[in-house]
């Protein structure tokens, strides 16, 4: 075996090792390990002293493998990696011990066993890092476009700012238009702006820009590649309107005699026509048919909007179109979708006629909604006397969601303000924490509490019907404790308005694995990093923007969307990027065309070369996970950086104390038999 | 279905032969309807409702513990109790058991003095509602009525025991006595105090107190317009029934609400007369509420505006 | 030494403490464990962690070797079945681990002493439970003398269960 020389360096990380673990201990003891040259602890490796360190000893010493003992790999290995590579040492030849998260922080009432663990770590580090080879990564091409998945404002913005600097993106839709939840809001708080008159520029912008392919109606419904390099396959649903031809006159929907409830954009309070435009600013202008509820598709007659149509752009034949695009980039920007408060009966949503939720109440207030903009009962002509806003449905509450909506609070107020602006109505906030947090959303709290709105600390505990008390009859009951007071209170007002809370989209988790990311327990995408890194995910070329990340207000969405533009024209004018060289890799001299890998492999990476009778791995899209290698039965598929020996060196290494012959023998890799 | 499913140990409780009488005996011919068997166990004793576990938990347990393992001495592992007192009760300590191996040891060690030993996990405690719901199922409970409820108003109550602390029903919303009635050809109002508590022993301890739950939830049956309250524990049938009366006394109301067991509907709906399902023997007469049924189904009831309204907003859809 | 005394568990301990070796999986479990990090949960200092990119990974030689090597347990966690980084990798490591605990088994090696569990990385709370509650587990099975064991040298106890059911941890 060849003598290697490694340097080890124990990292202090101020107090948040060397507080629990004996730091210099460790590095002592590690110094009298086999083939350890020089071992080292230092303050803060990370630092740029601390990487100085190693470059120096790499080239004074001439190291030719290095350990560094500190936090998670997850932080720090491509820290140290590229010191590595300065220093002149192949970066694949270096490995970190997590003596940090898996040692210091979690084992601080026993330091001893914490330094025990360390050194285990670090043995175990020391013994893997020799059997290490080195690698070079692979370069891959950056293709120019870049995918959005989802046109709410989010989405909106990414495509935006990525055309805007020259680039080209597909914006693919599901609905009809882009727009998303943003589009069914009345005002926008804190500054009471017009949902729609700030959004529809946007939408028309991004509509009609020359370096963005919208595809709305549409799913995307494969992904397959890797960073630079996706090929997403789409599906075109029919809106069974001819584009081309038509002039978005609506001499179609004026017509269609099939009147159904329109759940997405009305939220369930408003109507629409089987043919129909979501909403009069849609973009793009075309309207759809809804095939489930024609007339046409379900008895086959009418046809009353093909017989007016000016320019003949129905058509019912219109199959859905099946294009495949090549993307360098993704961006996930698919929202939330509000919860359903159906699912607390106490609240009586479903049931009581005067309890709306909250998108059904923007709707409603809404000057180009249902009832015009009036608050109205559910008769849709009575004004409420008194309205009830109730914080948290479904939120903060362990029995639906544990998180908190974000949004609510700030539109519960922006509620009670709409209420005392349009009627003469009491209002009665009922909320447990006021959380304006944002910029001037703390001083529209403050207007707020001078205009007469009567704001009750507690959890309501039931809204009922059921009169106990006089003065009750025919009014909903809000059932609270008043926290503030210590009291029970019965108040009785004429209209409940929920503020439901958001959840991710039903089929997030769906959408996850689609393109290969993750979800939080919760249901949201999961960001690379919560605090530093929220809109990369764990995928290299998929970032995620907006609400699908985990609830926001639409400021926050807007700055997600730019970020994660930025980061993807970062990508688009580097232009490559290196792929970690972590795959499988077939020696064809000794494998035997068993081809049991073939079917492993969950990238159909592995194909089988008739003419020789082996089978060879593809590494454009072998993503190293190393089932194949395990399955091997002639071991002979090299998972690289993970390679058989390595890690049984490791094992050996983190066992350093236990082996019953105390540690003597060593691991080596068996000699292959040479063939008869 | 097994036939192994349709065979239960049956756990009483004390007031099926006395105040529950008409109870039991509905129970009887329900059975028979539904190819129900019910074999009672063998010297069961009071399951303590809810008086002796305040008193003193342990002995309470070991009592409640002594049933479980006389029924274990049958040969099924489902065990039925009608009442939800003694539901609760028996369904708690299984639980218990199974969870906390010192408190399995102590009372093993009890029943020990009476020969007697409960291995947790044997018995599967049911309500009797649920036997019917989930084993029976509600086609099969709608193929059996011959005499539809048709146009009988009721107001299904829960009562506060049957779906805590837990339960497979939302336990502020169960629906499921809701759907067995409307299977019976009855309407169903939407009651909304369905699981409010009817005031249990507290007229024992403190009449006003559970008067005024009482008043509380005849009150609302009544503005419903609900013909009767149907329920499924002899202690809220008692509660509403027996003291209606005093109810009336103490408020100034003129409440004539009458409060059958579900059973009760139940052996009507399939065709058996009042006197064999002990219809006749409560104290608010459901004489005059019964003969409201109708030959006729009569019409859904709406809660929110018409559909025909052209100025009204539309409903979320039901769940 | 941990100040946990194993002795109560066991008296076969001594002054030694149970070593359980970890495979965590690079995207799911090794992650959760450093989220217990970042979180400051606190669990018993038994465990000794290998990172690999996926449990599919696992060559049940790994966990021999571990075993052969002093380890008193091992405990292999991953992603969630259905949420592989990979897709399928935590399939192909349940199927490996049933087959293995089997086999162990029939060597006389208590099929606990080698558990399967599975963390997203967003729970660190499950990794930290899992490390503590397989920690007692070993600690009650008491230290694992492989040489003695696979040459019928030890005596067999516990019991083993039955051979029907080898449920996973």
């Amino acid at each position: 075996m060849t003598e290697e020389r490694v340097g080890v360096y124990v990292c202090h990380c101020g107090h948040n090792i060397a507080g629990t673990v004996d730091v210099e201990s460790v590095s002592r003891w590690t110094a009298d390990l086999p083939n350890v040259v020089v071992s080292r602890d230092y303050k803060f490796m990370c630092s740029s002293l601390g990487q100085e360190l190693v470059e120096k000893d790499i080239k004074e010493l001439g190291l030719t493998r290095v350990v560094v003992a500190a936090c998670s790999p997850h932080m720090h290995e491509p820290t140290f990696r590229k010191a590595c590579a300065r220093a002149g040492l192949n970066p694949y030849l270096f490995e970190m011990a997590n003596i940090r998260e898996h040692a210091s922080w979690v084992h601080p009432y026993d330091k001893d066993a914490a330094t025990d663990k360390a050194k285990a770590e670090v043995a175990g580090a020391v013994r893997r890092v020799q059997e290490l080879k080195p690698l070079e990564p692979f370069i891959a091409q950056i293709a120019e476009p870049t995918l959005v998945v989802g046109g709410g404002i989010a989405g909106i913005n990414v495509a935006l700012e990525i055309a805007n600097a020259g680039h080209p993106v597909y914006l693919v839709e599901r609905e009809p238009s882009i727009g998303g939840h943003m589009a069914q809001f009345d005002k926008t708080f804190p500054t009471l702006d017009c949902s729609a008159c700030i959004l529809t520029p946007k939408m028309f912008e991004v509509g009609n820009h020359p370096n963005v392919t919208m595809l709305t109606y549409s799913e995307v419904e494969e992904v397959k590649g890797y960073v630079g390099n996706f090929d997403v396959r789409i599906r075109k649903r029919a809106r069974k309107v001819n584009t081309d031809l038509c002039t978005g006159c609506g001499e179609c929907w004026s017509r269609c005699p099939a009147k159904v409830v329109d759940t997405v954009y009305e939220a369930g309070l408003g109507y629409r026509t089987a043919i129909y435009r979501p909403f009069p600013q849609a973009v793009p202008k075309y309207p759809v048919i809804d095939t489930e509820s024609c007339i046409y598709f379900q008895k086959g007659t009418c046809k009353a909007c093909q017989k007016f149509c000016p320019t003949g752009a129905i058509d019912f034949e219109q199959e859905d179109e099946i294009l495949t695009i090549h993307v360098g980039n993704i961006v996930l920007a698919t929202g939330f979708e509000l919860f359903d408060a159906r699912r607390i009966p106490q609240y009586g949503y479903g049931r009581l006629a005067n309890v709306f939720s909250s998108l059904e109440f923007e709707r409603m207030t809404n000057a180009s909604g249902p009832t015009n903009g009036k608050v109205v009962l559910r008769d849709g002509v009575t004004e409420p006397k008194s309205v009830a806003i109730i914080h948290c449905v479904g939120s903060r509450d362990k029995n639906y969601n544990p998180h908190c909506s974000a949004i609510c609070c700030m539109a519960a107020l922006k509620f009670a303000h709409l209420v005392k602006e349009k009627t003469d109505a009491e209002v009665y906030d009922f909320y447990i924490d006021m959380r304006t947090i944002s910029k001037d959303y703390e001083e529209f709290y403050d207007r707020l509490l001078n205009e007469g709105t009567h704001f009750i600390r507690g959890r309501v505990a039931e809204v009922t019907d059921a009169a106990r008390l006089p003065g009750e009859e025919g009014k909903l009951i809000v059932q609270v404790e008043d926290t503030l007071i210590g009291k029970q209170r019965r108040i009785p007002v004429d209209m409940v308005i929920l503020m439901s809370g958001l959840e991710p989209q039903r089929d997030a988790k769906e959408i996850a694995h689609l393109f290969g990311i993750g979800c939080s327990e919760a249901g949201f995408f999961i960001e690379r990093h919560p605090k530093l890194d929220p809109i990369a995910t764990m995928t290299d070329g998929i970032f995620i923007a907006g609400a699908c990340q985990g609830a926001k207000d639409i400021p926050t969405s807007v700055a997600q969307g730019a970020a994660a533009a930025a980061r993807v024209l970062a990508l688009i004018s580097q232009g490559e990027i290196e792929i970690e060289p972590i795959r499988a890799q077939i020696d064809e001299e000794r494998c035997s065309g068993c081809r049991i890998c073939n079917n492993l492999c969950p990238y159909s990476a592995i194909e089988y070369i008739e003419e020789k009778g082996v089978s060879r791995v593809n590494p454009a899209l072998c993503k190293g996970c190393g089932t194949c290698v395990a399955a091997c039965p002639s071991q002979v598929i090299e998972g690289q950086h993970f390679t058989f020996g390595s890690l049984m060196a490791q094992i050996e290494g983190v066992l350093w104390d236990r082996r019953p012959d105390g540690g003597t023998t060593v691991y080596t890799q068996a000699e292959p038999v040479a063939a008869e | 279905m097994s036939e192994e499913k349709l065979h239960y140990a049956y756990y009483p409780g004390c007031s099926m032969s006395t105040s529950a009488h008409a109870y039991g005996s509905s129970i009887k011919h329900v059975n028979q309807a539904l190819g129900l068997e019910f074999e009672e166990i063998e010297d069961w004793n009071c399951c303590g409702a809810s008086e002796y576990i305040s008193v003193n938990a342990l002995p309470a347990y070991s009592l409640i513990a002594r049933n479980l393992s006389l029924a274990a001495q049958t040969n099924t592992h489902e065990l039925v109790a009608p009442c939800s007192m003694c539901y609760l009760n028996l369904h708690k300590v299984e639980g218990y058991m199974r969870k906390y191996p010192d408190l399995n040891e102590k009372v093993n060690q009890a029943l020990a003095a009476g020969g007697l030993h409960y291995k947790p996990g044997t018995m599967h405690v049911r309500h009797l509602l649920d036997v019917i719901v989930e084993d029976v199922g509600y086609d099969a409970v709608a193929q059996r009525v011959t005499k539809p409820l048709y146009g009988l108003r009721v107001a299904p109550y829960y009562g506060c025991l049957i779906t805590r602390p837990e339960s497979e029903y939302n336990p502020e919303y169960p629906t499921h006595l809701d759907e067995l009635m409307r299977r019976l050809g009855a309407t169903v109002i939407d009651f909304p105090l369905k699981t409010h508590c009817c005031g249990g022993h507290m007229t024992q301890i403190s009449e006003e107190t559970a008067y005024e739950l009482m008043r509380r939830i005849l009150h609302n049956a009544d503005e419903y317009k609900a013909d009767l309250i149907v329920t499924l524990c002899p202690m809220c049938q008692l509660n509403l029934d027996a003291f209606q009366p005093q109810v009336n006394q103490m408020f100034g109301t003129n409440f004539h609400m009458p409060v059958l067991f579900f059973t009760q509907l139940m052996g009507l709906a399939f065709g058996f007369s009042q006197n064999q399902l002990g219809i006749g023997s409560e104290i608010v007469s459901a004489s005059a509420a019964l003969r409201r049924i109708s030959e006729q189904p009569a019409e859904p009831e709406q809660r929110a505006p018409k559909k025909r309204d052209k100025n009204a907003l539309p409903m979320p859809p039901a769940l | 030494m941990p100040e946990q005394d194993f002795n109560q568990y066991n008296p076969a301990w001594g002054d030694r403490h149970p070593v359980i070796v970890g495979f965590l999986c690079n995207w799911c479990s090794y992650r959760a464990a450093d989220l217990a990090g970042i979180s400051r949960f606190t669990y018993p200092a038994t465990l000794r962690d290998i990172r690999i990119m996926c449990t599919g990974r696992l060559d049940p030689t790994f966990v021999l070797k571990a075993l052969r090597e002093g380890a008193d347990g091992v405990l292999v966690m991953g992603c969630h079945p259905g949420q592989c980084h990979y897709e399928s990798g935590n399939y192909k490591a349940m199927r490996r681990m049933a087959l293995l605990r089997r086999t162990l088994a029939q060597l006389g090696v208590h099929p606990d002493r080698v558990q399967l569990g599975w963390a997203s990385a967003a729970q660190g709370n499950i990794f930290t439970e899992t490390v503590t509650r397989m920690t007692e587990a070993i600690a009650r099975l008491g230290p694992l003398q492989w040489n003695d064991t696979i040459n019928d040298l030890a005596p067999r106890t516990p019991a083993l269960p039955e051979m029907e059911e080898v449920a996973h941890g």
